[in-house]
């Protein structure tokens, strides 16, 4: 079973980022489950939510305490106490971030892979909403499903200039980021 | 159709199936999104339904009761402080036997404030004469909504869907939505035997002296163990059409000739269930999917051969302790050897119950069975005084 956990602020749409990854996941076939932690939301506030993947049914409803995987809409939430915890070992942090990898990889001693996610949002749909961009990424590193699957995913909740916009964005989001690079981890925990 | 839904939206999806005639709802927190969605698909003009946006939960009550009575197929959906300000209205529902179905979107009551799951909410109503049904996950909230249509219109009985709120209600997973048509032969149009009819008057709700008071509170009684009956057979008239069963009155996993059972409630059935799994474990699980009426006979059958029994539950009588437990535990002492009953609370106010809480559990069968305590209590988070 993979296990992803996704953290961001009230407004930067973290449980549809979780939505559209487990529906990306079920249009290709898999057993998915997404949830929000359930806060009392408000814009700004730290928000969290979970996703868990696999190629078998699972009936479990408790929180993911030990991701395999995490994704960041927002750098300044790694000073958040409890963002980097329970990340399994050769786990990575997908994070929202302008700044390069190498520096943060080096300062947290764990995978990590930037994408600029809002400043690609703002360029392509002139709003500072990262998480199409995010999931892209996501998807592209790991190649648990073709990029397409997110399309399908997009197509059920937006339509017309919004789908195309951020069909656009998640095209472009998957280019930034080393395909394939999170393969075998990924791989071998959905299995 | 199998599709990746929230479980709000298929609950929804579930209730315009069933063709109501009239929601009425409040509109804002402790609401789920049940509503909003029901709203859209009226505003859309995919449902042909009065949708009533009222200013209370006592209104909403009052409207789906009115409605009800009228004629009309009448749902309604609420939460947590929601539902004690309907409490009013619940015992009149009940009471002149009016056939409405709500959801209860499972949350903890203030004070403290929490907006998070448990089951304080529908348990403070328990006795209100109400069907309470639980459901463990988002299928069988699709389904038991469905039932509920049909047991609440065959019984004259109002049927409360209980769904942990956030857990169950905000969680995207896959299920199986029915066809119109399915539900269409399996329920049919409504029909309510007291209808208010301008043109053959009748009153309902009239002061009753003690010397009738007794057999219509007699006659509810007796309609409520009548259920005990209607609920398998209903469940198992959906599962002829759609292949699916949600347990009927108690659903029971696990080997046969396990010793140790687990009695519990709502969505964190499936993660026993998947601990139990991981650890293969030999411990049947139970879940009460019928809370009110009691199964006892069931629950008897389901517990027979168990020399422990752990119950585990969302809320508490604070002064006395377990509900379920005290309910279980009377059951049980009729049988010839009853298993012994540790009963716990955990989970209260959306704390997390983890994989790890079913070692924990049965760790705890070693010893003298535990009248009634909350398992997942942290006392260092208390002053030492009130440890």
């Amino acid at each position: 079973m993979l296990e992803i956990r996704i953290h961001g602020r009230g407004g930067q749409g973290n449980v549809v980022a979780s939505y559209l990854l487990a529906l990306a996941a079920f249009e290709s076939g898999k057993y998915a489950q997404a949830f929000p932690s359930f806060g009392a939301e408000r814009r700004g506030a730290p928000v969290t939510a979970f996703v868990r993947l696999d190629d078998a049914p699972f009936r479990r409803r408790c929180q993911v305490r030990e991701p395999d995987f995490l994704i960041v809409q927002d750098q300044a939430l790694l000073h958040v106490p409890g963002v980097l915890s329970g990340l399994k070992e050769g786990g990575g942090i997908l994070l929202n971030a302008k700044a390069d990898s190498d520096g943060l990889q080096r300062q947290l001693g764990r995978k990590v892979v930037t994408v600029p996610a809002t400043e690609l949002a703002l360029a392509i749909l002139r709003k500072p909403v990262p998480n199409t961009a995010l999931i892209a990424a996501f998807l592209a590193l790991t190649e648990l499903m073709p990029l397409s699957a997110l399309n399908e995913a997009l197509q059920k909740r937006f339509r017309g200039e919004v789908l195309a916009r951020n069909w656009e964005l998640a095209e472009a989001a998957a280019k930034g980021v080393p395909v394939g690079l999170w393969r075998e981890r990924a791989h071998a925990a959905s299995a | 159709m199998r599709q990746a839904l929230e479980g709000s939206q298929a609950i929804a999806q579930a209730v315009a199936l069933c063709r109501p005639g009239v929601v009425a709802a409040y509109p804002i927190t402790p609401q789920t999104h049940i509503v909003e969605n029901l709203a859209k698909l009226v505003a859309d003009g995919k449902l042909k339904c009065e949708l009533v946006s009222v200013e209370s939960e006592h209104s909403a009550a009052s409207v789906v009761l009115g409605a009800a009575a009228a004629g009309v197929r009448a749902y309604t959906a609420s939460a947590s402080q929601g539902i004690l300000l309907m409490a009013e209205v619940l015992y009149n529902i009940a009471g002149l036997r009016v056939p409405v179905v709500l959801t209860c979107a499972n949350r903890a009551v203030s004070a403290p404030l929490s907006i998070w799951n448990d089951h304080q909410d529908s348990m403070a109503v328990r006795d209100s004469g109400w069907i309470q049904l639980y459901c463990a996950d988002n299928q069988q909230a699709v389904d038991t909504t469905i039932q509920a249509f049909r047991l609440a219109e065959t019984l004259e009985l109002p049927v409360m869907v209980c769904v942990d709120g956030f857990v169950l209600t905000h969680t995207l997973e896959p299920l199986d939505l029915p066809e119109q048509a399915q539900v269409d032969a399996f329920l049919p149009p409504y029909r309510f035997s007291r209808v208010l009819d301008p043109h053959h008057p009748l009153t309902l709700g009239t002061l009753v002296s003690p010397d009738d008071y007794t057999e219509v509170r007699y006659a509810h009684h007796r309609a409520m163990l009548r259920a005990l009956d209607v609920i398998p057979e209903v469940d198992a008239a959906w599962q002829q059409i759609t292949g699916r069963s949600t347990g009927g009155l108690i659903a029971v996993e696990g080997p046969e000739e396990a010793r140790v059972g687990i009695l519990t409630l709502g969505s964190v059935f499936g993660t026993l269930a998947d601990a139990r799994q991981l650890a293969d474990a030999p411990v049947k699980l139970i879940h009460l999917r019928s809370f009110r009426p009691f199964p006892v006979a069931a629950l008897q059958r389901a517990c027979q051969g168990l020399t422990e029994l752990i119950v585990l539950e969302r809320a508490f009588s604070p002064g006395a302790g377990g509900i379920v437990g005290a309910e279980a535990r009377a059951a049980l002492m009729e049988l010839e050897h009853p298993p012994r009953v540790h009963n716990f609370a955990v989970g209260l106010g959306g704390r997390d119950v983890p994989l790890e809480i079913l070692e924990r559990l049965l760790a705890a069968t070693g010893s003298e069975p535990t009248r009634f305590a909350i398992f997942d209590v942290d006392l260092s988070r208390l002053p030492e005084e009130e440890r």
